[in-house]
């Protein structure tokens, strides 16, 4: 989807596959998703816009276990797709939610990333919640951390919807889409230093949480 | 990539910003500082930089330089380097270009009677010595360290060839099958007929884009020189690096695209610097072009931009001005654009008033990566300040559509939660053995192609094998009460010929429990936890649903129907609607050893995509009866195949409204009854709503529970 060929994106060496697809066309193989981005593309493709959903979803990767890497963990991707969807909108809607995540009082900042799916694409920040922002150890003194990726749907997935739905006109509508990694939330906010202590049921663990 | 501020302000003297300012206002911008270090009285700040890929025309000063330009609304000069008149010459040197797909550009020049020796700062514009001690960059020679300068500086790879060793002109070809060639990194490789190389007339000399060769390089003793300035196709130096494993600079700029006019710029930088230490240019700069490349990079189209379409994908600005025709115009001509504006009446921008305008914007040749509108869009929001944006919502006016399942899920969640147990995360996978040992169809386990280990072979196909891991998990660390339940999917493959075809995924749940209910303290003392308990945890769950009846079930050994992994007298079947939608019981022993566990493990897995089919339980509240309520016991001897169930189901069929409740108030067995049979008390409750019962009508009640217990087989006792 939108990768251009060669691009490194495409390379497969982190993704998990099916035993015994190597007889079956490349794109009916199957394998374990490493991201939940492909469900934008499934939603679009069955239903016209307006589209406004949020996608938690478990996905793995071919990674070594170590305090910041499961082969296991979840993602979080939101997709809004309307008339009149704008970049501002986008910032709104993060601001919010970080707001109801980390309390009132944690502040966004966005600036200029780049993401194969998204234009303009962008890096989310919050005020640390460990300082609120003066700067300390968890911040590297900047007083910020960087929580999460976003941006305005490219055309070109537009482009690519529109084939099987045709409302999907780039020059008509427009949408923003966002993804979180939901262990790396969840280890900042409880304050978690082993990513594996998520996926291990230790009682002790998890009777932290009751 | 590191960045000197000294060098940035000998591009902008103007810049109106201390460092710091300037390496956040650069971040906020996309041209992300990661780090600021201060080099000393007057040497600025080094900047380590995080660039992303789709920006390789800022990985270097200029660049850098072109983007604080744009911020603050400079104007870069361009960089041009005086160059002595060569002397003419006879013969002109010779390039051409074979590869026209893979090379759009070969410059080349002559420079004879240069003196190879160190580098120092030789004039404005050209400090190697100074920039490369704040770099830590290691000098080499006058001749290397000006391409390494030139790439610094403006991003761009050049080499340096030993002319002398040179055996006629330069072809930029393919290589020939088995053709070798001893690079710069003295490897001898043997080339493939794919790879691009810069050759003589005799012998390739470099891997084009990539590295250059050993035998042409310049020495202590090189006297004429070639230098390069070319332009390489992405995917053909792509390739050639990746099939020789190598990645350098010049590999790293020519595969994301670099600037094919800044060609002639970077060799006149190269030629200035080696000729300040003398020497003299020969003939005119050879400059060898593919026009096909060239339409592509130099003199791409026009792209059509409209501000309406600027201002409907980016939305409000905090500023009430907000985004103007002349913001657009400013942030895209200081990035290099050319704007030609359409006139102000064409169709469409007249009715629009201030907002419509419209521009051809031709694209500069260091941006590859624009091509699009959109892509013009991003650099006017970019450049404008992402947080010059307001925080806005999109309009919305209707309700939340959460998936199907989801309040059936945090149902049975929120049930477990109540009844003590933790919610755990298991693998995702297990070992080919444990798949077969718990797969409800063994044969339909799915194997990975490409597994982390042979622990994690398959796809589980059970949540019990990571449920039992994380029980003796907690064991080995000595935590003796463990409650744990996982909300799961599971997996099946449909087989054809060896082939997966499908995998089904489905929910599951898994509960486990082992050690003390409660938990013993000084005022309790626990007891194991056992079947009833865990059957009890079960019935709770299912009965949130809504269905005419569940029933538990247990199988004689030789049925083959009880799951390997349990226990084969303690285990259970659990049916809802008489669909089987689980099982429980104790592990099997033989698994419990095998995982080293001594203590009796209770665990449960239900296929939730079974219950799931039924429909939550919808409590509906009767008004509770002021009336007094009256129980009655019947005492029953049963036979040991007369379970309470059946009991149960009788009640319920005679469907007397006064009969408020029943239940088992005591079981007891005596060897003075009969062999096998055990004996019941049944406590029933009447109660009207309307009205306290009389006497008469509780005799009735009492005699058609008598019937119906009589019935099943159950003698009264008197
Ligand atoms: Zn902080």
């Amino acid at each position: 989807m939108n990768f251009p060929p060669g691009h490194p994106a495409r390379d497969t060496q982190d993704t998990l596959v099916v035993a015994n697809q190597e007889r079956r066309p490349l794109r009916d193989r199957l394998l374990l998703r490493t991201h939940t981005s492909p469900v934008q593309m499934r939603t679009m493709e069955q239903q016209p816009p307006p589209v406004r959903i949020v996608i938690p979803g478990k996905v793995h990767r071919n990674d070594a276990a170590d305090a910041t890497h499961s082969p296991i963990f979840h993602q979080v991707e939101g997709l809004c797709v309307d008339r009149n969807i704008t970049f501002s909108d986008l910032k709104g809607t993060l601001d919010h939610a970080m707001k109801a995540l980390f309390g009132s009082a944690v502040k966004t900042r966005f600036f200029p990333s780049f993401f194969p799916f998204t234009e303009p694409s962008a890096d989310v920040q919050i005020s640390c919640i460990f300082c609120g922002g003066k700067g300390c150890r968890k911040c590297k003194q900047s007083g910020w951390i960087e929580l999460l990726g976003c941006g305005m749907v490219d055309p070109a997935v537009f482009a690519f919807a529109q084939e099987k739905q045709p409302a999907y006109d780039p020059k008509k509508i427009s949408g923003f889409a966002f993804g979180m990694g939901v262990e790396r939330i969840a280890m900042m906010k409880y304050g978690i230093s082993e990513m594996g202590s998520l996926f291990a049921g230790d009682m002790r663990f998890l009777g932290q949480f009751v | 990539m590191r960045i000197l501020t000294k060098w940035l302000r000998a591009y902008l003297p103007g810049l109106p910003v201390d460092d710091a300012q300037l390496a956040e206002d650069l971040t906020l911008r996309g041209i992300a500082v990661e780090g600021i270090y201060a080099l000393g009285e007057g040497n600025g700040s080094l900047y380590e930089m995080d660039i992303t890929t789709n920006r390789v025309d800022a990985m270097n000063h200029y660049g850098v330089a072109r983007e604080a330009a744009a911020i603050y609304g400079l104007t870069l000069p361009e960089l041009t380097f005086a160059l002595p008149k060569p002397r003419p010459c006879g013969q002109p040197f010779t390039v051409r270009i074979e590869a026209q797909d893979a090379c759009g550009r070969f410059t080349a020049r002559v420079l004879r009677d240069v003196t190879i020796g160190e580098s120092r700062d030789w004039f404005v514009g050209a400090e190697v010595s100074t920039y490369f001690a704040l770099l830590e960059q290691k000098k080499i020679s006058n001749a290397v360290d000006a391409t390494n300068f030139a790439w610094l500086g403006m991003g761009q790879p050049t080499h340096v060839f030993d002319l002398d060793k040179l055996e006629g002109g330069i072809v930029v070809r393919r290589a020939r099958k088995g053709e070798r060639l001893k690079t710069l990194d003295g490897v001898d490789r043997v080339l493939d007929a794919d790879d691009l190389v810069v050759a003589d007339h005799k012998k390739a000399v470099g891997l084009a884009g990539v590295m250059g060769g050993w035998d042409t390089m310049i020495t202590p003793e090189t006297k004429n020189v070639l230098v390069e300035a070319a332009w390489f196709d992405p995917v053909a130096v792509r390739q050639t690096a990746r099939r020789h494993g190598l990645h350098t600079d010049a590999s790293h700029r020519f595969e994301r695209g670099a600037d094919i006019s800044a060609a002639p710029v970077a060799s006149a930088l190269v030629s200035a610097i080696l000729l300040a230490n003398g020497g003299r240019i020969e003939g005119e700069l050879v400059d060898a072009r593919v026009a096909a490349i060239e339409e592509r990079t130099a003199r791409r189209k026009p792209v059509a931009l409209e501000l309406s379409e600027v201002h409907r994908i980016l939305g409000t600005t905090i500023d009430e001005e907000g985004i103007t025709a002349a913001s657009v115009e400013n942030v895209l001509t200081a990035l290099g654009c050319e704007l030609k504006a359409e006139p102000a009446e064409r169709a469409g921008l007249a009715e629009l008033g201030k907002r419509g305008a419209a521009w051809q914007v031709t694209l500069p040749s260091w941006r590859l990566d624009l091509e699009r509108e959109i892509d013009l869009v991003e650099e006017v929001a970019r450049v404008y300040g992402y947080n010059r944006f307001a925080n806005t919502l999109p309009e919305f006016g209707e309700g939340v559509r959460a998936l199907p399942w989801a309040e059936k899920e945090a149902t049975v969640r929120s049930t477990l939660l109540a009844a003590g147990f933790h919610e755990a995360i298991g693998g995702t996978f297990c070992s080919a053995a444990e798949g077969a040992l718990t797969a409800p169809q063994p044969a339909l386990v799915v194997p990975l192609g490409n597994p982390l280990s042979e622990e994690a072979g398959v796809l589980r196909p059970s949540l019990v094998p990571g449920m039992l891991a994380m029980i003796a998990g907690n064991l080995n660390r000595d935590v003796s009460d463990v409650r744990l339940f996982e909300l799961g999917t599971v997996f099946s493959g449909a087989f054809s010929n060896g082939v997966g075809d499908k995998v089904d995924e489905r929910p599951a749940l898994a509960l486990g429990a082992v050690g003390a209910l409660p938990e013993e303290s000084a005022l309790h003392t626990g007891r194991a936890v056992d079947f009833f308990d865990v059957k009890g945890v079960v019935e709770q769950v299912i009965s949130r649903f809504e269905m005419r009846g569940m029933y538990f079930d247990r199988f004689p050994l030789d049925a083959g129907l009880t799951p390997e992994w349990l226990h084969p007298y303690r285990a259970a079947r659990v049916a809802a609607d008489g669909v089987t939608v689980g099982w429980f019981g104790q592990l099997h022993p033989r698994e419990a050893a095998a995982r080293k566990i001594r203590e009796a493990v209770l665990v449960a897995e239900l296929y939730l995509d079974r219950l799931y089919k039924l429909p939550l339980r919808r409590p509906i509240a009767r008004e509770i009866s002021r009336y007094q309520p009256v129980r009655r016991d019947f005492s029953l001897v049963l036979d040991a195949s007369i379970q309470w169930e059946t009991i149960d189901r009788a009640m319920a069929a005679l469907q007397i409204p006064e009969l408020a409740e029943w239940r088992v108030r005591e079981v007891f067995r005596d060897a003075r009854m009969g062999a096998g049979d055990y004996a019941l008390l049944l406590g029933a409750t009447f109660q009207a709503p309307d009205r306290t019962l009389r006497e008469e009508e509780l005799q009735a009640f009492q005699t058609r529970v008598k019937d119906a217990v009589t019935k099943i087989g159950a003698r009264l006792r008197v």
